[in-house]
């Protein structure tokens, strides 16, 4: 087992524990702490396979965060008052079922992923960030002007939605459901890397013409990446949602793109394990640092800025050494 | 609607247009020189707007104010330059982001920290208050109509500077090739601080002038900062033109738009869906627009290979 | 005789004044080793863009197997059976060799690329790209990381990768650069007999490699073909020794 390996384990291994010992001591807030965590992490993921393996410096996706969150917030909605989404031509009820939810929610982001995709993914480089950049303010100012849902307030959905079989108000079962998936996708992300689809994207974010003289299309490659990213972000924030069991515009603000990346650099770029680990110490800082200051942004700002000029590993990097070649 | 209102909706239009220009034509030369994407730009321009807002506050000079704003963010954005911007020429633009993101973090919460969490306004001088008539007997406020000049007139000399002078001769040699310029003796590093001051001057200087209108408050400039985005990928990278074109073409969209579209839904909606549907749209359109570019011209209106 | 495998008609391309390629026709034959020579910025390189797909000529046409393949991208002749090496090593430099040719041995067998499967423990592609190393003697590097790899050894994996495309013809643009004279007599024998398994367009600056492979030999001189033949009727060609080897005519 590789150092990299050893520490991957071990952080699973505290983020799965810390609840644990919170629960035996009977501190919810702890559990709930640890749940946000899973799920930012969950996001990053989702962000690390566009980032990482595609190379695409992806600043709009509070997008699919957003999506994801509304498609749970507009369904539980409808089923807490009664009234079905809509009628005409056939009839959509809404539902407090999380699976359901879960899968529209994927299905919506990476519907957004792939409209966002197709335009943005005609440019490169900075154009690229710029452009999704300013789509996910498209949505955000689109989720403050539509009235229909909350507009600027939001909306709030009074109690957990369901998962069959599991209490999902006791926070411990909660952060189960979390963990769950978010152990899901760091091993989609670590089949995609080394799958037939990964090398082919691996290679075209190195070399693009490489990839495209072989006969394969470096466009659909991202595309494909930038979908799966967008929609695994988007089950993310259909989770967010839950856990706040509120839904606003601020999913989709700037700031959020802005954080899901942080999470990334804060845990290392191109390390599987990097938004997990990245994840877990913003919500440390930020319980923390925010505790201590009002300004706790300040020593945020300081330490990100330190980690990029000085520590491009970020944490795993510092743990765990240069990266290893693949194998 | 009226004729009136429609010219007025214009003139609002250039207004906004004319200060995304300020802050579109600072971020296009950064980019154009050094090959740097700079996400806290909006963070000089809110540092302008809390110098004038300050200095207004103690001295109760407009032109004092505007003065501060100019000072203030040049003497930002080159300190920044200093310590930050320029370890990230050489680096990706990911690590790019990243650094200039904390730079927002920094300077947002740090603005906080001294002025508080509350709005601070600045007032618009007598001299420059009230309406003006205009020919065709529109009355338009004077302030706007000042902005509108002052921006043009900025957008001309900076023509003229990058045109006629010899810092422009430098700043286009900077864009088509680094070596050569060094290799001419000109001190390439003191040239970068040059252009990312003035960059952040022009910034700060649009944040001071639409402080006047609305409330000088922490996070003013990202949204600004997102829009002269567009406004760039519209025009096209490192194009000053590009910049003047798309931020007047972004200005006159969301305006117009706003006004337009509610209007063309009530043609065939009832008024109050009308009225949402066409706002709701209309808070997309430029970004509609920005699509529209990039289907047709992914490189921007004037711009060449990114 | 038979058809020729890649034909250009009349290729015209220009960039701004200066004319780059100025109506180019040439053709490529079965079993044949095709070379063009010239001088520095005679144009070889925006004429294998336009042969390749990266570039649109301005003018003219490019015929692969009797297909008019010049409205169609890199990526779609890439999968007709035309393979490229490049003058500089494009190459996934982070991956290690025996991934750069597993790329190749997936863009061959086309269709959907598998998402959950392990590229590498795929018998197939990896016989693929491991024959291909093999062939160019590379097999031992295969875990290397390709920014180890020295420069000539960048060229072998070039190669490589255009292998395993089973390529009907092979466009090479200055294979031997960077090599030793050990190794370029490696690779002029290696192509020797490669040209029995596809026909070659080369584009060589080594002009012993050149003289020993090439059954014809184009001169390109400011865009222009000024004299295609065999190696004999081109080194007596006065027009070419004026105009390229810098005779006096």
């Amino acid at each position: 087992m590789s150092r990299e390996n050893l520490i991957n384990a071990a952080l699973l291994l505290g983020l799965a524990m810390v609840p644990l010992y919170a629960w035996a001591m009977d501190e919810p807030f702890t559990i709930t702490l640890a749940t946000r965590v899973a799920i930012l992490a969950l996001a990053g993921v989702g962000l690390n396979i566009a980032l990482g393996l595609g190379g695409l410096v992806s600043l709009g996706h509070a997008a699919f965060f957003g999506v994801g969150g509304y498609a749970m917030g507009i369904l539980a909605s409808h089923a807490q008052s009664y009234t079905p989404l809509m009628e005409v031509p056939f009839l959509i009820e809404g539902t407090k079922s999380m699976p359901v939810i879960w899968i529209t929610a994927l299905a919506a982001s990476a519907l957004a992923a792939l409209l966002i995709g197709v335009l943005s993914l005609r440019t490169s480089g900075v154009y690229f960030i710029m452009i999704t950049l300013a789509f996910g303010q498209m949505f955000y100012f689109f989720a403050i002007s539509w009235p229909a849902y909350g507009g600027e307030d939001g909306l709030s959905i009074y109690i957990r939605n369901d998962f069959p079989g599991l209490n999902t108000l006791d926070p411990i079962q909660f952060f189960g459901i979390c963990f769950g998936l978010l152990l899901l996708a760091l091993w989609l992300n670590a089949r995609l890397a080394r799958s037939p689809f990964g090398l082919a994207l691996n290679a075209a974010r190195q070399n693009a013409q490489r990839v495209e003289t072989v006969g394969l299309s470096p466009f659909r490659l991202r595309l494909a990446a930038f979908v799966i990213s967008g929609a695994i972000t988007g089950l993310a924030g259909a989770l967010f949602a839950d856990l706040n069991r509120f839904v606003s515009p601020t999913m989709f603000s700037w700031q959020m793109s802005g954080e899901i990346m942080v999470f990334i650099i804060l845990g290392g770029v191109g390390r599987l394990y990097g938004p997990v680990a990245g994840a877990a110490l913003f919500i440390t800082l930020e319980h923390f640092l925010g505790g201590l200051s009002e300004f706790w942004h300040i020593y945020l700002g300081a330490l990100l800025l330190g980690v990029v000029l000085f520590a491009r590993g970020g944490v795993i990097g510092l743990l765990a050494g240069r990266k290893v070649a693949h194998d | 609607m009226t004729a009136i209102l429609f010219i007025e909706q214009v003139l609002n239009g250039l207004q906004f247009g004319v200060m995304l220009f300020l802050m579109a034509a600072g971020l296009t030369l950064v980019f154009g020189v050094m090959g740097l994407i700079n996400l806290a730009h909006g963070s000089l321009y809110m540092v302008g707007a809390f110098a004038a807002a300050a200095v207004a506050g103690a001295t109760g000079s407009f032109l004092l104010a505007l003065a501060a704003a100019l000072a203030a963010s040049a003497a930002a954005g080159a300190l920044v330059e200093l310590l930050v911007i320029r370890r990230l020429y050489d680096r990706d633009h990911l690590d790019q982001v990243l650094a200039t993101f904390a730079l927002i973090l920094i300077f947002s919460e740090g603005t906080r920290w001294v002025f508080g969490s509350f709005p601070l306004f600045l007032d618009i001088p007598d001299y420059l208050s009230g309406p003006v008539t205009l020919p065709g007997g529109i009355e338009y406020p004077l302030y706007r109509l000042t902005i509108i000049l002052t921006g043009l007139i900025i957008a001309a000399g900076l023509f003229w500077l990058i045109s006629r002078t010899r810092l422009g001769v430098r700043i286009r040699a900077g864009e088509s090739d680094r070596q050569m310029i060094a290799a001419l003796g000109v001190d390439i590093s003191k040239l970068y601080t040059v252009v990312f001051a003035l960059g952040a001057a022009l910034a700060g200087l649009a944040g001071a002038m639409v402080g006047a209108i609305q409330s000088v408050q922490v996070g003013m400039g990202e949204p600004v900062l997102i829009l002269a985005f567009v406004v760039i990928v519209i025009g096209g990278i490192g194009s000053i033109k590009g910049a003047l074109i798309g931020a007047i073409l972004v200005g006159l969209t969301d305006t117009l738009g706003g006004l337009l579209l509610p209007e063309l839904f009530k043609l065939f909606m009832e008024a109050s869906a009308a009225s949402t549907t066409g706002s709701a749209l209309a808070s997309m359109l430029i970004y509609i627009l920005m699509a529209c570019v990039l289907i047709w011209k992914p490189q921007g209106l004037f711009g060449g290979q990114a | 005789m038979t058809d020729p495998v890649l034909t250009t008609h009349g290729i015209t391309k220009s960039f701004g004044a200066v004319q780059a390629s100025r109506g180019i026709s040439l053709s490529l034959n079965p079993g044949e080793i095709h070379a063009i020579i010239g001088p520095n910025g005679a144009g070889k390189s925006t004429l294998i863009a336009q042969i390749c797909g990266g570039l649109a000529p301005d003018a003219g046409r490019v015929e692969f197997l009797g297909q008019d393949v010049t409205p169609l991208p890199t990526r779609k002749r890439a999968q007709l059976g035309l393979a490229r090496t490049f003058q500089v090593s494009a190459l996934a430099m982070e991956d290690t060799v025996l991934q750069n040719a597993t790329l190749g041995a997936l863009g061959a067998r086309g269709g959907p690329l598998g998402l959950l499967r392990n590229a590498l423990r795929d018998q197939g592609l990896r016989d693929k790209a491991m024959t291909a190393l093999e062939r160019v003697g590379l097999a031992g590097q295969a875990s290397t990381v390709t920014a180890e790899l020295s420069h000539g050894q960048r060229r072998q994996l070039e190669v490589a990768v255009a292998l395993t495309l089973s390529p009907r013809a092979f466009i090479m643009d200055e294979p031997m650069a960077g090599m030793g004279t050990e190794g370029s007599h490696r690779m002029t024998g290696f192509l020797d007999e490669l040209r029995a398994e596809a026909p070659i367009l080369l584009v060589e600056h080594d002009m012993d490699a050149v003289f020993a492979l090439a059954d014809r030999l184009s001169v390109l001189v400011y865009g222009e073909i000024i004299a295609t033949g065999t190696v004999t009727e081109i080194r007596n060609n006065p027009e070419v020794r004026a105009a390229y080897l810098g005779d006096p005519a």
